[in-house]
């Protein structure tokens, strides 16, 4: 009995742990993305993890990082 | 109005736009709010995301680049091209897009107007000599 309680607690401690590591990672990744906007006025948004927003995403990081060290 | 001028205006007026830097469609930098070094790394980091960005633009036979946002968790770069310069401006996470967008297209026009200026004080200096 007694280890039953203490089971439950540790298991809804890991879930709720794992949610929250699922949940941020998916948050980083929802707001990492690149928005191109044309002179037609269309636009295309490449979502972290397309090949064309893991190419260029360093690039921005590389601006990032300069701004910051430049403040 | 000159771009020195405008950038210490833009960063005046605005609470979101951390650092700006612009340059000319040569590659050279024009002005910016940082450090030169910090600058010409921006603005070579710039230059690589914006070729990138065309190369998307040739793959999917879209017309020229106008501006592009590129969003981290820690922060916003921003690009806005016009006919003669580029500009370049860092936020920090979650700007409001539409009113960056909108401070940089009035950077790169009031620039633009202070190039007009300055070539019409010009051609009345020469008409004045002639």
């Amino acid at each position: 009995m007694a280890r039953r309680k203490l089971v439950i607690p540790v298991v809804i401690g890991a879930g709720s742990f794992l949610g929250t590591v699922l949940y941020r990672r998916r948050s980083v990744r929802n707001r990492t993305r690149l928005d191109i906007y044309f002179d037609d006025g269309s636009m295309v948004s490449l979502a972290a993890g397309s090949p064309d927003a893991d190419r260029l995403m360093p690039h921005a990081d590389l601006v990032l990082a300069a701004a910051r060290e430049g403040a | 109005m000159d771009a020195t001028a405008a950038i210490a205006e833009l960063r005046e007026l605005s609470t979101q736009i951390e650092t700006v830097v612009v340059i000319a469609r040569d590659g050279s930098l024009v002005a910016s709010s940082v450090q030169d070094e910090a600058a010409s790394r921006i603005a070579a980091a710039a230059r690589d995301l914006a070729e990138g960005a065309d190369q998307v633009r040739r793959d999917l036979g879209r017309e020229a680049l106008a501006q592009l946002q590129a969003a981290t968790p820690e922060g916003s770069v921003f690009l806005v091209v016009d006919d003669h310069r580029t500009a370049v401006a860092t936020t920090g996470a979650d700007p409001t897009v539409g009113l960056v967008f909108y401070d940089l297209k009035t950077l790169l026009r009031q620039i633009a107007e202070g190039d007009g200026k300055a070539a019409d004080e010009e051609q009345e200096r020469t008409d004045g000599s002639a």
